[in-house]
């Protein structure tokens, strides 16, 4: 076997050393009616050729987004990643690492790890931000965990622009972990008046922007009206790119911001692994999830830097801490990182701008079609359109001709007859003419 | 081997002078400065164009004034982070033995199938219809992990350990209250990793610490003690973090059930059973496996991970969403709490999973075989005792006897020396190794944890105990400044902690007097 360096003769000279006779005499403590005496039934081992070959079957029985006119978004986006970022994060030294516990030979993560939390600081403007959480669903129920212990509070308002997938993660975590979300109805292009429902028994409301359905909103006025009942305001971002383009929720008054970060260096993935970007004000630093590095100085008065604030988390506090959270996204974090250092600030902000573009373009396209209608007063990169007939059959014919049109709410929202004529549509910088050229055709032949 | 362990103790004394050089690197010692401080506007690191004339509807929401972010071109980005690359330590440099973590190779072949654009690029809300193969994947991981455990249901979305450990306690919850039977304690051994006092705290149980016997084991007669009708769970590692086997645990398993009570199994250390023990056979109801660990998919520097749940029939009821189901037309997706899928907990994570890790898991099992991941255990458990017998003279073995892939010491060689457990983990920094994990487990005194893993060849594990037995020898030689002064030859000497959490600097800042000082360096 490829991966075990251990030959016939170590293994005997070895089990002389530790003076056994065999390898069973080692796993002795095992209960007898739990040993397994053969092998399981399973496949045996397989080469490289072979093991490539079974999962490109695999992977070929799928269609490539970059192989057709691609057009879904819904909190996870197709964006170009430069070819530098994924030759740096296969360095053995960033993938094979761990954890930096040892900071003196972990400067590296260490150093990029203050550099991934300055950068999602600069984005949200807010004044910290975590070494990540798992994703921004995660993060987002975190979210709403810490304002409920800054607010000695346990009743979150969800907006119905929230992602469904966040909303849900949330609502299971009330659920078991003991606090109530009152959350109101997904009605794109609707005002939602929020601030009626806050109380003073209101420990946050969480509201996204740009919001699920890709329409945008100024958070000021709730900003007021939370702080007014001494509840926080969480903002969630899915489309982490949004804020080269439009105004950071940290102007608008929020006092945490969860987003979700693969757009920036991670590719699709089907869905994971994601990056959950978390940020604050310096006053809830102390009840913040997660890992942070902080800058200090070594035994020579070099600046160096070392997980920090430890006594928040659950090695240290066990069942008091403040998350549970151990692993996080590390390495997505650094793809982030360097994505963004490559963009620099004339990149970001030019790639926000080609991202709206097209999303404009491609809207001008779609609402030229008959009886199909924008449902956005406003959008980045995506929007809803509102088609003459039920979504998802529309996509399924799409796929047929082999674009991949958007999502059918339907599918996220299968139990709201109202929602299922509304299609989720976004565009990135990754859409050339000819992308929308087909997708605008395809939509022609397949509408009623 | 004794001289040529000496001369490779060889350091510099703590307070020899730091040579100065004018460019301020020494050799490979480079010192490098913040992206922040390598902006020079004009700069990018992309080419992109200018998207041609639109009229914007941004809702009159634009992002007014600079971001703040720094500019860059390829060539600095590559460097600088080539360079930060060259200031950690990983599997790939060197043996890893951070007990508890299972740092082992990871294959390159995983890296290159899980960048398949037919893997890698493609959206979770596609038409399930063009994501058939991708179904497929994360069945066949499914089989695999099934077979392995003996388990008959498996929740593959939580993003870690932790929230695997958070997934299975809430299904307990949720089985235990469909039965009307609500219970409030949850039982956790002294020894047990952070995350599982901090998981049943999370989802409202009371934790009742259970204390290990004197062979580093659960004290069954104090577990049974406890155990009683408002007892929701026990969560037990096994093989523990002591890296012993709970001898026992058919019997805490039985204890555990006619109380009524759900038996959690932490899988971390699932890396030394597979292919020899599977869980259910030990009356376990539920168990979090970490991919990262087992089934090799890379730390990153501190994630991502992937921690499936393993589930009894019991609770498979109860699997958070989504669910992947053989239906009419094939394998299908269930998004939602409707038909069987009623009693699910919900929802956990965003979409369906780390894709990415399944992919690496699969080809890593896919590799080794029935046969291979057998004697990934064996060798594992084999790496482990030929260290532990090779160190235990030198260092003082916890508990006596086999281990089983990682070998708990802790510093009572040390007594009276002055030379602590963080001392001797920073004196192997300068002998060119990571640390093993210190400090934990909590009920030993100065705590060694030391897995080597199964990719760790015998002249690997050779060199490393000589290594360690010379600083046993230079401690019980009271060789002190060595110690203390430890690690002069790393890239930093030890960081002031204290001073970092006193007065956090947690982003870098244009005026920061800290940052200026060490960008004038
Ligand atoms: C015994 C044990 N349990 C649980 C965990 C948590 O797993 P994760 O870091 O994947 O969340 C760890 C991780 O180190 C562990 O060692």
């Amino acid at each position: 076997m490829r991966y075990l360096p251990l030959t016939e003769a170590d293994r005997a000279a070895m089990l002389k050393t530790i003076g056994v006779s065999s390898i069973d005499a080692l796993f002795a403590e095992v209960p007898a009616a739990a040993r397994l005496d053969g092998l399981l039934d399973l496949p045996l081992a397989q080469g490289e050729i072979e093991v490539e070959r079974a999962i490109s079957h695999m992977a070929e029985r799928n269609i490539v987004a970059g192989s057709v006119p691609f057009f879904i978004g819904g909190g996870a986006y197709r964006h170009h990643v430069p070819a530098a970022v994924d030759h740096l994060i296969q360095r053995g030294e960033f993938l094979t690492s761990y954890t930096p516990y040892q900071p003196e030979i972990s400067q590296g993560t260490l150093q990029y790890l203050f550099e991934f939390q300055t950068q999602v600081a600069l984005l949200t403007s807010m004044e910290v931000a975590n070494a990540s959480l798992y994703d921004g669903a995660t993060a987002c129920a975190e979210a709403v965990m810490m304002a409920n212990r800054v607010t000695g509070r346990k009743r979150a308002v969800l907006s119905g622009g929230l992602h469904p997938h966040y909303r849900d993660v949330c609502a299971t975590y009330a659920e078991f972990v003991g606090f109530d979300v009152v959350a109101t109805d997904p009605q794109p292009g609707e005002d939602e008046s929020l601030g009626q429902l806050i109380d003073n028994t209101t420990s946050c409301v969480v509201v996204q922007s740009p919001d699920f359905w890709g329409e945008l909103s100024d958070q000021s006025e709730l900003a007021r009206l939370c702080h007014e009942k001494g509840a926080l305001l969480v903002v969630v971002v899915t489309e982490i790119l949004s804020l080269g383009a439009v105004k950071p929720p940290g102007e608008m008054g929020a006092d945490i911001v969860a987003a979700e970060g693969q757009s920036l260096g991670n590719a699709l993935n089907f869905g994971g692994p994601y990056l959950g970007l978390f940020a604050s004000r310096d006053k809830f630093v102390r009840q913040m999830p997660g890992r942070l590095v902080g800058e200090t100085v070594d035994a020579e008065g070099r600046r160096g830097w070392v997980l920090t604030l430890s006594t928040r988390e659950q090695h240290i506090r066990r069942e008091r801490a403040t998350s549970n959270i151990c692993t996080n996204s590390g390495l997505c974090a650094l793809a982030f990182t360097i994505h963004l250092a490559l963009l620099g600030e004339s990149g970001f902000v030019r790639l926000a701008r080609l991202n709206h573009a097209a999303a404009v373009r491609l809207a001008e396209r779609i609402e030229r079609l008959p009886a199909v209608r924008l449902v956005n007063h406003s959008f980045f990169n995506e929007f809803t359109v509102r088609l003459p007939c039920p979504a998802a059959p529309v996509v399924e014919a799409l796929a047929q001709k082999r674009v991949l049109g958007g999502i059918p709410i339907s599918r996220l929202y299968p139990d709201r007859p109202e929602l299922a004529d509304l299609l989720l549509v976004a565009a990135t910088e990754t859409a050339t003419e000819d992308d929308m050229d087909r997708f605008e055709q395809a939509l022609r032949e397949v509408l009623p | 081997m004794n001289d040529w362990s000496q001369a490779l103790s060889l350091h510099t004394p703590a307070a020899a002078p730091i040579a100065v050089t004018f460019s301020g690197n020494r050799a490979l010692q480079i010192e490098e400065r913040l992206i922040f401080e390598q902006d020079a506007p004009g700069r990018c690191g992309v080419d992109l164009p200018e998207p041609p004339a639109f009229r914007p509807c941004l809702a009159g929401l634009e992002r007014r004034g600079p971001v703040g972010l720094p500019s860059l071109s390829e060539p600095q980005v590559i460097r600088h982070f080539t360079r930060l690359s060259q200031k950690n330590y990983a599997i790939d440099s060197g043996l890893y033995p951070l007990g508890s973590c299972t740092m082992k190779h990871n294959p390159r072949l995983n890296e290159k199938l899980a960048r398949l654009p037919g893997l890698a690029d493609i959206h979770p809300l596609q038409p399930v219809s063009t994501v058939r193969g991708a179904l497929e994947l994360i069945d066949t991981l499914s089989r695999w992990l099934k077979t392995l455990t003996g388990m008959p249901a498996v929740a593959l979305s939580p993003g870690a350990g932790a929230h695997g450990e958070l997934c299975g306690i809430m299904t307990i919850r949720a089985a235990l209250e469909a039965r009307g039977d609500p219970r409030r304690r949850v039982l956790v051994p002294e020894s047990a990793h952070g995350t599982n006092p901090a998981t049943a705290a999370a989802c409202g149980y009371a934790v009742d610490p259970v204390p290990a016997n004197a062979q580093g084991r659960v004290d069954r007669s104090a577990l049974e003690r406890k155990l009683g009708p408002d007892v929701a769970a026990l969560m037990l590692t096994n093989p523990n973090t002591c890296g012993l086997f709970e001898n026992e645990i058919v019997e805490i398993a039985a204890a555990v059930h006619r109380a009524g009570a759900f038996f959690y199994c932490d899988g971390a250390k699932f890396n030394a059973i597979v292919g020899r023990v599977r869980p259910a056979d030990l009356g376990i109801d539920c168990m979090h496996l970490n991919l990262h660990k087992t089934f090799s998919t890379p730390h990153g520097g501190g994630g991502p991970g992937s921690g499936p749940v393993m589930l009894a029939a019991s609770l498979a009821p109860y699997a958070p969403l989504p669910w992947l189901v053989l239906g009419q037309h094939g394998l299908e997706l269930v998004e939602h709490k409707a038909g069987a899928a009623e009693t699910a907990i919900g929802r956990l994570k965003g979409f369906h999973g780390q894709m990415g890790m399944f992919v690496r898991a699969l080809a890593y099992m896919l590799s080794h075989g029935a046969d291979g991941l057998r004697q990934v255990a064996e060798d594992a458990v084999l790496n482990a005792n030929y260290l532990r017998v090779l160190l235990e003279r030198d260092l003082s073995l916890s508990f006596p006897g086999p281990c089983m892939h990682e070998v708990l010491f802790d510093d009572r060689f040390l007594k009276d020396s002055s030379i602590t457990t963080l001392d001797f983990a920073k004196a192997l920094i300068d002998e060119g190794y990571h640390p093993m994990t210190m400090y934990f487990p909590l009920i030993v005194h100065g705590a060694m944890l030391i897995e080597p893993t199964e990719t760790e060849s015998k002249a690997s594990l050779d060199e490393f105990a000589a290594v360690v037995k010379s600083l046993a020898a230079a401690a019980r030689a009271a060789d002190v400044a060595r110690f203390h002064s430890a690690p002069s030859l790393a890239p930093r000497r030890r960081l002031d902690e204290t001073a970092a959490a006193r007065k956090p600097v947690l982003r870098w800042l244009p005026a920061s007097p800290a940052s200026g000082a060490v960008a004038a360096q």
